[in-house]
């Protein structure tokens, strides 16, 4: 029967690529968001079966804070911002969608074969799936240098955060207790500064391109 | 005696068997899809057997060519129907184990596939209308990115079963021991898109519309009629159907028999069409909910559809194997 746990975890690992890469190519802020509640509800129902088939009871924790916060929270937060900010306009990016996406294929390549021999060295039910998680978190950095507006960086940022986590779960089963709580704060913290920063570049500029701050430079 | 001679023959007749049923069914999917399209869009729907009129209609119809008109236009839609045709009766619908099966493995029926597509976008710049050789560019266009992403998707399903035969495929897949693939579900959102757009469906082309700008298959076929219209219409749908089998049998394999029997054929029978009613709803959905594309952003469609592809092979690599 664990062979099957096996096959489901592989499964949402690669539904959670699917995302990630559903995420470099949208245009629209309002699905970006979406896409990433959704990459947030795989990643628990992930942490949740890991957590069933080797029965470490902390990864039930660690799903129920990725559900409150990812699932919940943060899109909660990040939906209030847009509306509050009025960016619901397509997202700019700096290459255009194929190229990125072409790119990010070749980091898919470059991660898988990064894994390989951790994997192999790895005596976890989720092993093969720690390329997926690198991947997941190169594509979100590709996301973040590729956006040129400041709300899809800071989904970026987030998604990174899911894929570091994802890796760390499959990797060793999940990170301490307190350093996922620590974590976990951060990330909420993080999104509330950056709210602020939001409203203050848009104060600054009209505008939420930061392409702009390249002006604050002094020479 | 006889039983050994019903073994020999019953695979033949099978094989024949599932041509006529291509020939015969093939119009009644497009009827069935453009119902549901009427149904899902509020407007009263055409008789499910309306393209069997229609053909009926055309193939009494005189045929009208252009005086500058050469061979090669009359003799394209033969071709291309012979293609279409062939195409239907390789894909495994009855059975696993049919003569045609070894004779042409899946990187063939792409072949044939692009065969049909070189002839109908000839066609369509020989009479040297405008209209004609825009659509035949355009066709072109979305071909040679389709037809990468289509060979990938048959790749990864050739990597899961080691052979690249159809016939292989469907029994490694329909039989082996149950298995979670998510490169097939990859490779299956991946193979839907193509066939969206080879089949010339809404997001990458409108199968009705006569609309000068956005057009691609129906500006190729603007200057056929009568017989030769029939023909094309009717290949038009036999690909459609082909296209809805191949998807069928890689991704739901499940109730294709092995052995070329006729105790087999009922169940075999009920099975597709129970798939293929439910494949041609969702088909209708997928055109109701979705707005064409500008043809410029068809290369994005079409370059996610081989990223998936690309995606479903690698993931094939790093999950799948060494277990």
């Amino acid at each position: 029967m664990s062979h099957y746990y096996g096959q489901f975890i592989n499964l949402l690992a690669a539904i959670l690529l699917l995302l990630s890469f559903a995420m470099l190519g949208q245009r629209r802020i309002l699905s970006l968001i979406n896409l990433f509640m959704a990459q947030g509800a795989v990643l628990c129902v992930s942490t949740a079966t890991v957590a069933f088939v080797t029965g470490q009871s902390h990864l039930y924790w660690s799903a129920l804070i990725t559900l409150l916060l990812k699932v919940i929270l943060l899109p909660w937060i990040l939906h209030r911002l847009i509306r509050r900010l009025n960016v619901k306009w397509d997202i700019e990016t700096l290459i255009n969608i194929p190229t990125t996406m072409l790119i990010g294929i070749v980091l898919v390549i470059f991660s898988f074969n990064l894994a390989l021999p951790i994997s192999e060295l790895a005596g976890t039910v989720t092993r093969a799936t720690l390329g997926i998680a690198i991947a997941a978190v190169l594509l979100a950095f590709l996301m973040m240098i590729t956006r040129s507006k400041a709300v899809p960086q800071v989904i970026g940022f987030l998604a990174m955060e899911n894929g570091l986590f994802f890796a760390a779960t499959s990797a060793t089963y999940g990170m301490p207790m307190v350093v996922e709580l620590g974590i976990a704060l951060d990330v909420l913290v993080g999104m509330v500064i950056l709210g602020v920063f939001f409203f203050q570049i848009r104060e600054r500029f009209d505008s939420l391109d930061i392409r702009h701050l390249e002006q604050l430079k002094e020479d | 005696m006889i039983g050994d001679r019903m073994d020999i023959l019953a695979p033949i007749l099978l094989q024949f068997l599932e041509l006529l049923m291509a020939l015969a069914l093939a119009p009644l999917l497009t009827g069935w899809v453009n119902q549901c399209r009427a149904w899902l869009q509020n407007r009263s729907a055409p008789p499910l057997l309306q393209p069997y009129r229609q053909l009926a209609k055309l193939f009494e119809k005189e045929v009208v060519l252009a005086h500058n008109a050469s061979s090669l236009f009359r003799a394209a839609p033969y071709v291309i129907f012979a293609c279409m045709a062939l195409a239907a009766a390789i894909v495994p619908t009855l059975s696993t184990d049919l003569p045609f099966g070894p004779a042409a493995d899946a990187i063939a029926l792409v072949g044939i596939f692009a065969l049909a597509r070189v002839f109908i976008a000839l066609a369509g710049m020989d009479v040297g209308t405008s209209f004609g050789s825009l659509g035949a560019r355009r066709e072109m266009l979305i071909g040679f990115l389709a037809e990468p992403a289509l060979l990938m998707v048959f790749f990864t399903a050739s990597l899961i079963s080691q052979s690249t035969s159809l016939s292989t495929i469907v029994s490694t897949l329909a039989r082996g021991e149950f298995t979670i693939y998510p490169s097939l579900a990859f490779a299956g959102i991946a193979f839907s898109m193509v066939s969206l757009a080879e089949n010339a469906r809404v997001p990458v082309d409108n199968p009705t519309t006569h609309l000068e700008l956005t057009m691609i298959h129906e500006a190729m076929i603007l200057e056929y009629s009568g017989r030769h219209l029939a023909l094309i219409e009717w290949a038009a749908a036999l690909k459609l159907y082909a296209y809805s089998c191949l998807g069928l049998a890689l991704f739901f394999p499940w109730g294709i028999p092995q052995a070329a029997e006729f105790a087999n054929l009922p169940v075999a029978l009920a099975g597709l069409l129970f798939k293929l009613g439910i494949g041609g709803f969702l088909l209708a959905v997928i055109e109701t909910v979705s707005a064409k594309m500008r043809i410029f952003r068809a290369p994005e469609f079409l370059g996610t559809a081989f990223m998936l592809a690309v995606l479903a092979m690698l993931v094939h690599l790093l999950l799948e194997t060494g277990k």
